[in-house]
């Protein structure tokens, strides 16, 4: 099991903007460089990429939410 | 005179209200979201109410959490500061709808300036100069094509509902229009749910030189200009009044031109006047009116002495402009920079982080508008503006050079601040000249990497 961890404190989203899907849901396979979410800091936004692959993601951040830097934002298989 | 005055902002504006407020007698109520319940607003002011989380939308962005604690407070009155809900129409609606005062103009007003089409055709109603483009909105590519012959290239296509830069595209000849225009019209859809466009002649070199106005509802004055020309990435970084570049007779032709606008949509409150300066062709040309008080308001305070913060309590209060508009006058030179939590080295990337050591500079002619204090937290949730550094010295050279003295001074550790990049600006020969345009810092920036990471 790997661990995707937030690289910047700030506001976590799980899609490009609030009309569009996520960029994953629970239980997608991820490939690795595969965009997983938005890190909002002072109004800049940051990708957070899932650094290896795995199978069944499951967020543990949840969306439009504050996020310190390091915290967990999902578990992989 | 108002009584109870809601500060619907964070941040240094919102110390900057507070401040006003408490010279002219009225209590203040500040709010903050979870992550500011240590901010330094919140601390001044009299009362202070917990209006949500973090997230700016469910918080400062928040009308009805806002008006409650209005309410809730015995507030007879709200400041929107700038940013948040500064320009949002619908809340100056809800605020006057709930019996209160708002501390700005009517919605009618920001929904007129808000929408780029309207703003520019009551501009044009007024007699100020419009850059050379369409009417208002261009309906479809045909009407597209009649306008190229109004504009030339490179022509500019604009979302009529956009801002901040977004939805924003340039043709540099007939083939390169064919394609960009459906493109826009897409794209604004999407962005905006609004597909309107318009088009506008690009100025190649300019400067961005805005007028400060204040009005009470049916007489109107202008503070002079400021000219704000270094800008990344269409943020303003260093502002100063007044501008070099005018002649004095171009000038008051400008000033004149900005108190037309706000008498004839009956402004009231403080405003902005925005303009591109053409130096080769020695015109200027309106682009959009800011209805709220700016981030740069301090440098037309230094030079003119007015208080513009006060001076929009008291006309929201009732009272008539008390300033004539022969008594404002043009005393020396200003400069503010902005300092940001950004590091310089790493393309300005956010850094917030805790203050650890803050000396704060003094002396004639310095003033530092800020909310920071040892030990303080700074969110990473909200802007990144730290502080204003504004100096004010009897010439332009003699300000820059003060400039520089209060740089040394100021002592922020524990974070990456901006600091660095206006020390080398400072010494930069096309700086000192006043030699500058809208574009001319990014390009600095990409040859002088280095120098601006200190």
């Amino acid at each position: 099991m790997a661990q995707i961890l937030s690289p910047l404190p700030g506001t976590f989203y799980r899609s490009a903007s609030p009309d569009q899907p996520p960029y994953k849901a629970d239980g997608d396979a991820v490939s690795a460089g595969d965009v997983i979410g938005l890190i909002e800091v002072m109004k800049s936004f940051h990708e957070v990429r899932a650094e290896t692959a795995g199978k069944n993601i499951r967020f543990l951040a949840d969306n439009e939410e504050p996020i310190m830097a390091g915290a967990p934002i999902a578990d992989l298989d | 005179m108002l009584k109870k005055l809601l500060v619907a902002n964070r941040g240094e504006i919102a110390v900057r209200i507070i401040r006003a407020a408490q010279d002219l007698g009225i209590a203040t109520v500040a709010v903050y979201s979870a992550a500011d319940a240590g901010a330094l607003h919140v601390e001044l002011a009299d009362e202070a109410v917990n209006i949500g989380p973090p997230a700016a939308k469910k918080s400062y962005l928040n009308i009805e959490a806002i008006l409650t604690a209005a309410r809730e407070t015995g507030c007879d009155s709200v400041h929107p500061g700038y940013g948040f809900l500064a320009e949002n129409a619908a809340f100056s609606d809800a605020v006057t709808g709930a019996g209160l005062v708002f501390v700005g103009p009517s919605g009618d007003a920001i929904r007129m300036m808000g929408d780029k089409v309207s703003a520019r055709s009551a501009a044009a109603a007024a007699g100020v100069p419009v850059v050379p483009g369409s009417a208002g909105r261009v309906e479809g590519l045909e009407a597209g094509r009649e306008v190229l012959a109004e504009t030339g290239f490179p022509v500019m296509i604009k979302a009529a509902a956009g801002g901040g830069g977004r939805g924003i595209r340039i043709a540099n000849s007939f083939a390169e229009f064919e394609q960009a225009f459906p493109q826009a019209e897409a794209e604004a859809l999407a962005a905006f749910g609004d597909g309107g466009l318009y088009m506008e002649k690009v100025i190649g070199k300019a400067r961005h030189v805005e007028v400060q106005i204040l009005a009470d509802g049916s007489d109107a004055i202008h503070c002079y200009e400021r000219e704000c020309s270094l800008q990344r990435r269409r943020q303003k970084v260093w502002e100063e009044a007044p501008s070099r570049a005018l002649s004095d007779g171009l000038r008051e032709e400008l000033c004149a031109s900005a108190v037309a606008l706000a008498k004839a949509v009956k402004y009231s409150g403080a405003g902005t006047v925005e303009y591109l300066y053409d130096d080769e062709a020695d015109r200027f040309y309106f682009i959009e009116m800011n209805t709220r008080i700016q981030v740069e308001h301090p440098v037309t305070e230094a030079i003119t002495g007015i208080d513009l913060v006060a001076e929009m309590l008291r006309i929201a209060g009732g009272e008539k402009l008390r300033i004539r508009q022969g008594d404002v006058s043009v005393k020396g030179h200003a400069i503010e920079v902005r300092l940001n939590a950004e590091d310089p080295a790493k393309e300005f990337a956010p850094f917030p982080g805790q203050v650890a050591e803050l000396r704060v500079p003094g002396g004639p002619g310095v003033r530092f508008d800020s909310m920071l204090y040892q030990g303080y937290q700074v969110p990473p949730f909200y802007d990144s503006l730290l502080a204003k550094l504004i100096v004010h010295a009897e010439t332009r050279e003699a300000a820059i050079v003060r400039l520089i003295r209060a740089l040394n001074e100021l002592k922020i550790s524990g974070l990456k601040t901006t600091k660095p990049l206006f020390l080398a600006l400072a010494a930069d020969p096309a700086v000192r000249a006043g030699d500058v345009h809208t574009r001319w810092l990014e390009g600095w920036l990409i040859e002088n990497a280095a120098a601006s990471a200190g």
